[in-house]
């Protein structure tokens, strides 16, 4: 970890050296004045996640999936001619942090937030926002709030429509009649996919047998919320929750000799990835996501092969949420004609604008565009774990 | 046929409070002090017994031995650079708060070496437990062991305490410092013993939380620790036997009221039973009243 951080902060300092010294070539022919301002030639862009944490995996693809993004578009001339400039702020999920952290990237002189990865943080970080009228792009802030003001976007679904998207899902294929759900009670990604597949779920006559809870002061010991699902005859359990308490609830649930369907959300990606975790407990494990790196699509391999490349691992959905937004940001700021010395407030509106003119594809899916609520529009798709490995359906 | 499963599950979550209350209640019981980082304690051994079986690639016994003693080596170090000067010092407050520092001081320490990423723990126990009632109720090896475990450990310390030299010379601490000290006892030396077995204990409590519960990160022992200092308490802290049985009530109502009063509401209840016991009964349900001499 600590090396890890070492080495981004390395390649942080090295992306600023850079972007420093293409300033000082650009200066010139960009005949701005203001050379005393590190950030009037270059693109300021801050990002927020956690690093470390519960959540850590989510934090580090997606600040790895910019960092290749940035290195990409800078490499291949900038957005407009400008260079980009990016950091990366820890906020270990905690919404005080994440406030904290965006003080520090605006202290720095950041001008657009990518931002913030995990749903509580987001709903705090967009009142700061929203205040100072700062552009802000979620990769993966999925809750309904994360995004309630018109300065905010977000690359990903939201809870409402995960959660009704799922419930359509499990009617359309037949996967089930009798479903339970556990939930995260005092999370408000968990309850907002809840409450929505619950809706959707009645309207598709689908019966809920058991819908139980539970908080993170008590996310050790799950055996009731199983046992009540397994008495009611759940054929299917959706669970909209985390993979670090989804990995406890499987281990349980086959200590108990609870075998159903397991169903997940986004937040199910990484289960794969949690140290030491015993990968047959989740064989057969179903969730949403708009990104599979097994895909066949050319841009999605292309991706895929240079987040290898570069980080050695193969990237989540989060990584390519958080790639597809820096390109966003790019054509978006193609579109309105944005220039790094504009104040942040006048980037903003300009954004506001152009966000909804555009239309995106992207490895997270295509033809994506926005409304000016800020919700994306593309397709879900629902993957498999078999044999240890994500698979798409 | 549900609730008797609901009932094991009780006391498999109960037992693991049960030894890390065992561990609260001895230490209050003789230093009169409560060990805010015990719950800490038991994280650190989780994590000793984690790399002994995944790095150093140790069978199950000698990995639960190693992490006993960095724990107890731990405990002592702790009690004798942070509590120990204090012992004297005018307020009982002062202890206190370096017990909480503590606590956090071990956290952020385990933050720093082992990083905040959620380490899934292997299974030491590979006996899958039994199955009744043609599948309908199934208890792990996991809970069968960690029950008895508790157990022994119960019956251990009670016989140690109640039989043997040592625990003569920690009831005689225990009840007057000051009297033991005179009567040629060497109280340091007794409590530093006390912090000793606390810590042993914590070690096989870390690592029968972490069987029972499978994930390990800096934070995993606070919860249940403060868990099991209501448990001390609610039996009576001081009380060996007390502990037991408040471990096993704590961990049964906790079960209980999530599956038949509310599963968001499994905490509030908790705490609610503590309350209402402490009302009617101050020294918890095996605590004795002593009284103070003038």
């Amino acid at each position: 970890m600590k090396m890890m951080k070492k080495a981004a902060s390395l390649a942080l300092a090295s992306a600023l050296v850079v972007s420093l010294a293409a300033c000082g070539s650009n200066g010139g022919n960009g005949g701005s004045d203001n050379s005393g301002s590190t950030g009037s030639d270059t693109f300021m862009i801050g990002g927020i996640g956690p690093t470390t944490g519960d959540n850590a995996l989510y934090g580090t693809a997606v600040m790895n999936g910019i960092q290749l993004a940035v290195d990409e578009i800078n490499e291949a001339g900038g957005i407009n001619g400008y260079q980009i400039s990016y950091k990366f702020e820890d906020d270990q999920s905690d919404p005080e942090k994440s406030v904290n952290a965006y003080n520090t990237l605006k202290d720095w002189g950041m001008q657009m937030l990518v931002g913030t990865v995990t749903s509580a943080p987001c709903v705090a970080v967009v009142e700061e926002t929203h205040a100072d009228n700062m552009f802000q792009f979620t990769p993966s802030a999925t809750s309904v709030e994360s995004i309630q003001y018109d300065n905010a976007f977000r690359m990903c679904f939201s809870d409402p429509s995960q959660g009704s998207v799922s419930a359509d899902y499990i009617a359309d294929n037949s996967l089930a009649s009798k479903v339970a759900i556990i939930y995260n009670s005092s999370d408000t990604y968990s309850t907002g996919i809840y409450q929505s597949f619950a809706t959707e779920a009645q309207a598709r006559g689908l019966e809920i047998v058991s819908a139980e809870a539970y908080t993170a002061d008590s996310n050790s010991d799950f055996s009731v919320q199983i046992q009540k699902a397994k008495d009611a005859g759940a054929e299917l359990v959706f669970l909209p929750i985390y993979y670090s308490d989804a990995s406890l609830i499987l281990a349980q649930a086959d200590r108990a000799g609870f075998d159903p369907i397991w169903f997940g959300v986004d937040g199910m990606d990484g289960i794969l990835g949690v140290d030491g975790f015993d990968k047959t407990l989740a064989e057969g494990v179903m969730f949403l996501t708009p990104f599979t790196p097994t895909s066949d699509d050319e841009a999605v391999q292309k991706f895929v092969a240079s987040y290898e490349d570069e980080f050695g691992s193969t990237p989540i959905q989060f990584a390519a949420d958080a790639y597809d937004c820096m390109y966003v940001l790019k054509e978006a700021i193609e579109q309105a004609d944005i220039t790094p010395d504009m104040s942040i407030s006048d980037m903003c509106d300009a954004m506001k604008t152009a966000m909804t003119q555009v239309t995106y594809d992207g490895v997270t899916g295509k033809q994506i565009s926005w409304g000016e609520d800020g919700e994306p529009s593309k397709e879900p798709t629902v993957v498999q774990i078999t044999n240890g490995e994500y698979t798409v359906l | 046929m549900s609730f008797i499963s609901y009932l094991v599950n009780g006391l498999s979550l109960g037992s693991v409070y049960a030894i890390i209350a065992l561990g609260y209640t001895m230490v209050y019981g003789i230093a009169k002090m409560l060990n805010f980082a015990h719950g800490d304690v038991i994280m650190i051994g989780a994590y000793m017994a984690l790399i002994s079986l995944t790095q150093l690639g140790l069978p199950v016994l000698p990995a639960i031995l190693v992490a006993v003693v960095v724990c107890t080596v731990l405990g002592v170090v702790i009690e004798r650079v942070a509590y120990r000067p204090l012992r004297d010092a005018s307020s009982s407050l002062a202890v206190l708060i370096t017990a909480i520092g503590v606590s956090y001081l071990l956290q952020n320490t385990a933050l720093l070496i082992f990083g905040a990423n959620t380490q899934s723990f292997p299974s030491v126990i590979k006996w899958s437990g039994v199955s009744l009632a043609g599948g309908r109720l199934n208890i792990s090896g996991v809970t069968i062991v960690t029950i008895a475990a508790c157990l022994v450990i119960m019956i251990f310390l009670t016989l140690f305490v109640q039989k043997s030299k040592p625990g003569q010379a920690m009831r005689a601490v225990s009840e007057d410092r000051g009297a033991a000290q005179l009567m040629g006892i060497n109280v340091n030396g007794t409590i530093a013993m006390t912090f000793a077995i606390g810590s042993a204990l914590a070690a096989v409590a870390g690592v029968l939380l972490c069987s029972a519960y499978p994930t390990l990160d800096p934070y995993t022992g606070a919860m249940p620790g403060i868990k099991a200092f209501v448990a001390a308490v609610f039996g009576g802290i001081g009380s060996i036997s007390g502990a037991f049985i408040g471990g096993l009530l704590l961990g049964i109502i906790e079960i209980l009221g999530r599956a038949y009063i509310s599963s968001q509401m499994a905490d509030a209840i908790v705490f609610a039973v503590l309350i209402i016991v402490l009302l009617v009964k101050p020294t918890g349900l095996l605590g004795k009243k002593i009284q103070e001499k003038v």
